[in-house]
């Protein structure tokens, strides 16, 4: 049977906020901490304990949401999540059940190269929980111990859920990289996904053409998935396995309940977990310890008003405004927020923001990737990049010779005029040319007579010794004075 | 006998006065309430723990204080006895519960904060219903309190013990909390005035969660001016609780003996209904004869959803209970069972299930981590909270949520609709507080029916979040003590306190005393 079916993904994303503190308590997020040491009686647990939400984190839900471009109500409430595990001290985790403080929204995605048409991804819904610590299990001695650490129960998430509107691993990659942008762009999470801010689990099915008509495959969740590279590879293995799966026990959506499997990344598979003991009912209900949360029109036009210019929005600006190939306005939007503050910069103070675009995604990107450094570490600054191609434009600094100067820069952290001092770059007047010219023609008649009878290419040698006796001379300039030259003399 | 100090019957309000002009010491105080419960408290049990020596430590610091010249709190001197439900981080705090039996909060309740920044001397800690659901205070894992009216007889709950030591004058003050009645009915039955606030008034942060829709902090006393004195030293916005109100706090103690003009007082139809025993009744009806006399207007109010209000009170309390006592797991702290007779239970029952080839037991037999929990939570709770967590787990359960905890909550509103109402064309409402005296020790502890019943009057404040007090208005024919149970809008326990006290000038039930020696 032919392999003809369409795989549906949706996925859910889990964002740490970037708040100094915990989302009820005022405990630090900070990362890296020895166990327990960022722990009080809230985010323990402890018997009469109350949580306060932390007003910044909601803030930058806030605009995350509205970024996402998300229904904001004007209230919203806390519920708790209930289950029993040891990382979970209440043995409830404070989420937003029936009323989120956000929803229906979307994300745009699009592919330069062309895999995938540009599209509209929409978000179900975006809302505030908190996290639960950590276990750590030595699994290695088979009982032995199980440690919790407390420090990350609390921290403010921001669990971000799509539609299932993906159809390809590209795509979801494309949709977690743009969100990722958009997330650090906008400053409310830094998406580090080796710390664990940003987790991302997958629901996948596949929709199976068949001559009786489409069919549904158990949906089932991917977990553990630790980078995007994983998730395109997960993907890339679920689907035709789902399609193995169907083939072998003809199993369609409904048949079996929901399945968690985990990405393997070691082995390239995805492997049947088992479910969490009877966790299918999380019995709900509002907090009782926590007021709602009432939105003002207020606060959503503030959080509006603080998200500035968000990545779609430059990408256009830099296609209509500064004329860059679609192409190009995205492989530096994408870069983030310091590449694009960079070029922004750069193409600001020269006035030739397409220079700027070719410097920045030609010579600079590749260079940062060579030597795996941020823009911000980069020696040549964005005052200098653009004190370069103004010296350029202005003749200050032959093309030909700009290379030799930016490296320069880039040693030696210069300036661009410094670099220009240095390798004793001068503009020469057209008098000292034709005299030079004049002095090589005297010593060569040879080459006279040899223009003069047609062979243009013979005041090549002359270049040469030009250069060497000046390297100013715009060899281009030097040449059509010669043969102008060459032409009138009179043998 | 060594007789006792008469100190002990004296008011607080009056010891605070003496205590502020030198005319006695914190000590002697203290050593006086201290003598009291040495001599008084082995009859009575209403302390889960006495702290004489912390208290009298505290009296020397305070009396050190004072002798300097130092500012000192609004309480200084004082002793308060605290129900063991709030935490103090230099004591434990059990909520009467094996599960916290040796339980130490790193940190103090703000309830207990303000009374040690207001230097009152924490004599010591009452019992209670464990983790505060009962109304008797025999669900204590640790021991019973007995009425200083009739040994034989309940002190009510869950503050039993907090009524009980006011009542036999082992303390002037005492700190309850009170979620369907468990500061009012205590008081009620033990002859002493007792107050819950409104809702929010008093902060919630470091008080073990029952139901935290529920539940509030509220003073006993022996009079209604004590009340206010220990009222305004514990209410306030607290940033902490998030439900706290953030409104200030008027000086209770001050205003108390302004009589309130043209008052309109409120009897409730539904109140006066089958089941209400006839001694209780004509003396609620003679107090509010004695209001009439002082002017003011009684008129007949209706709150028709008030006969629902127990039944909405036990399904949202043991809802909120089911998941705010979830965290008692073992894990971090509290009782744990016993590890090695657990995995060896486990081996046991493993090896029992392969001898009979039961596969399906075998892959349903617990895991380690889950026979931890389960019999950790079944040693540390006692029947009442096993019981209640149950309902609670039942009710919000997939598919059971709407029937109960949602229609729970929008029957809530409407009570609290009714109360609206009834406040547009009364001041106050009276009536009594339990529809009989108290009850034999034992009576009701097989039917949890019967004793949920006992908050039949009381649990509409919890529910509508207004505050209420109850204070003696009389005796039935066995000497037992009447409580009448007075309840306002929210936020106006000014009013509250202004009313009882015109009530409590015009006769002297509150001065009747059991007979303790």
């Amino acid at each position: 049977m032919p392999e003809n079916y369409t795989t549906i993904i949706g996925l859910e994303v889990h964002v740490q906020l970037a708040t100094k503190s915990k989302l009820f308590c005022r405990c630090s997020t900070q990362f890296g901490a020895e166990p327990n040491t960022q722990t009080c009686p809230v985010c323990l647990g402890l018997p009469g304990s109350l949580p306060v939400m932390n007003r910044q984190a909601f803030e930058l839900a806030l605009k995350t949401a509205v970024a996402l471009n998300c229904e904001i109500p004007g209230f919203t409430k806390w519920d708790r999540k209930q289950y029993y595990y040891p990382d979970l001290p209440k043995a409830y985790q404070i989420s937003q059940y029936d009323l989120p403080m956000s929803s229906a929204g979307y994300l745009e995605i699009a592919d330069e190269k062309g895999t995938f048409e540009t599209k509209k991804i929409r978000i179900t819904r975006a809302h505030l929980e908190e996290d639960a610590g950590k276990s750590i299990h030595d699994e290695a001695a088979g009982k032995g111990d199980s440690e919790i650490d407390l420090n990350r129960t609390g921290t403010p998430l921001l669990e971000i859920v799509s539609e299932p509107d993906l159809r390809s691993s590209a795509e979801a990659k494309a949709y977690l990289q743009e969100l990722k942008l958009m997330l650090t762009h906008i400053g409310v999470s830094d998406c580090n996904m080796q710390e664990g801010s940003l987790r991302v689990d997958a629901n996948v099915n596949l929709h199976i053409d068949t001559p009786e008509g489409k069919i549904a495959t158990p949906i089932v969740e991917i977990k553990n998935m630790n980078s995007f590279r994983a998730v395109e590879r997960a993907l890339d293995y679920e689907a035709p396995r789902q399609f193995r799966v169907w083939q072998e026990t003809g199993r369609k959506l409904g048949d079996s309940p929901k399945q968690t499997r985990g990405w393997d990344d070691a082995a390239g598979v995805t492997r049947g977990q088992r479910s969490k003991e009877e966790s299918s009912d999380y019995r709900y209900f509002p907090d009782p310890d926590l007021v709602p949360v009432l939105i003002s029109d207020d606060q959503i036009a503030t959080a509006r008003k603080s998200l500035g210019e968000l990545p779609a929005d430059l990408r256009k600006r830099y296609v209509d405004v500064y004329e860059l190939s679609s192409y190009d306005a995205s492989v530096i939007v994408n870069q983030g927020r310091a590449v694009i503050e960079y070029f922004e910069q750069a193409a600001s103070e020269s006035g030739d923001p397409k220079s700027a675009c070719n410097w920045v995604t030609q010579d600079i990107l590749r260079l940062l990737k060579e030597n795996d450094r941020g823009i911000d570490e980069f020696e040549v600054s964005a005052k200098n990049l653009a004190g370069m191609i103004s010296a350029i434009n202005e003749g200050t600094l032959p093309k030909p010779r700009a290379k030799e100067a930016f490296d320069l820069m880039l040693s030696k952290g210069y300036a661009a005029q410094q670099a220009i001092e240095e390798l004793g770059i001068e503009q020469i007047d057209e008098s000292a040319i034709v005299e030079l010219c004049q002095e090589l023609l005297n010593k060569n008649p040879r080459i006279v007579s040899d223009v003069q009878n047609g062979k243009l290419q013979a005041v090549g040698a002359l270049i040469g010794q030009a250069k060497k006796l000046n390297p100013n001379i715009d060899p281009a300039r030097f040449r059509e004075i010669c043969l102008e030259l060459a032409q009138q003399t009179t043998s | 006998m060594p007789t006792l100090s008469p100190l002990i019957y004296t008011p607080a309000t009056e010891l605070l006065r003496r205590l502020q002009e030198g005319e006695i010491s914190a000590v002697e105080l203290t050593q006086a309430y201290v003598d009291a419960i040495a001599t008084r408290e082995q009859r009575i049990g209403a302390y889960l723990r006495v702290e004489a020596e912390r208290a009298l430590q505290q009296a020397i610091a305070i009396d050190d204080r004072r002798r300097k010249g130092h500012t000192l709190g609004k309480l200084a001197g004082l002793p308060v006895a605290v129900k063991d439900v709030l935490c103090d981080k230099s004591t434990r705090t059990t909520c009467a519960s094996r599960m916290l039996e040796n339980f130490r909060p790193p940190y103090d309740s703000t309830v207990v904060a303000k009374l040690k920044a207001a230097d009152a001397v924490l004599l010591g800690r009452t019992n209670m219903d464990e983790f505060a659901m009962g109304g008797s205070t025999e669900n204590s894992a640790f021991q019973i309190t007995r009425n200083p009216w009739d040994l034989e007889r309940a002190p009510g709950g869950s503050s039993g013990g907090a009524a009980a030591c006011v009542a036999a004058e082992m303390a002037p003050l005492s700190i309850g909390t009170d979620t369907g009645g468990s500061i009012r009915q205590p008081a009620g039955l033990c002859g002493v005035v007792g107050l819950k606030p409104t809702y929010g008034r008093v902060s919630r942060y470091g008080l073990v969660a029952f139901a935290s829709s529920l539940d509030q902090v509220g003073p006993l006393a022996r009079t209604t001016q004590d009340v206010a004195l220990l009222l305004e030293s514990i209410a306030g916005h607290d940033p902490r609780d998030s439900t706290s109100l953030d409104q200030p706090v008027p000086e209770y103690s001050k205003s108390i003996s302004e009589p309130l003009k043209g008052l309109r007082i409120g009897l409730v139809q539904e109140h006066f209904a089958e089941g209400l025993d006839s001694e209780v009744e004509s003396a609620v009806r003679e107090a509010i004869r004695v209001y009439e006399s002082l002017g003011a207007v009684v008129k007949m109010v209706s709150l028709p959803h008030s006969k629902h209000a127990v039944a909405t009170y036990y399904v949202i309390a043991p809802c909120e209970a089911s998941s705010n006592l979830a965290r008692y797991d073992g894990v971090h702290y509290g009782h744990r069972t016993d590890q090695v007779a657990m995995l060896a239970e486990l081996a046991e029952e493993r090896k029992l299930l392969e001898g009979a080839k039961d596969e399906v037991g075998l892959e349903r037999l617990d895991s380690s981590l889950v026979r931890m929990y389960r019999r950790s939570r079944s040693e540390g709770f006692g029947q009442e909270v096993k019981r209640r967590i149950m309902l609670g787990t039942y009710a919000l359960s997939a598919g059971y949520y709407d029937a109960y905890y949602l229609k729970a909550l929008k029957v809530r509103r409407l009570i609290r609709q009714d109360f609206d109402h009834a406040f547009c064309e009364v001041d106050l409402i009276a009536g009594p507080v339990t529809a009989q005296t108290a009850f034999r020790l034992g009576e009701k502890v097989d039917d949890p029916l019967a004793m949920y019943l006992v908050d039949l009057y009381t649990v509409s404040a919890n529910l509508a979040g207004i505050p209420g007090i109850s204070l003696p208005c009389g005796f039935d024919k066995a000497g037992l003590p009447i409580g009448l149970q007075l309840l306002a809008p929210p936020l106006e326990e000014e009013r509250l306190l202004r009313g009882a006290y015109m009530y409590e000038q015009a006769n002297d039930w509150h001065k009747h005393r059991p007979k303790m020696d």
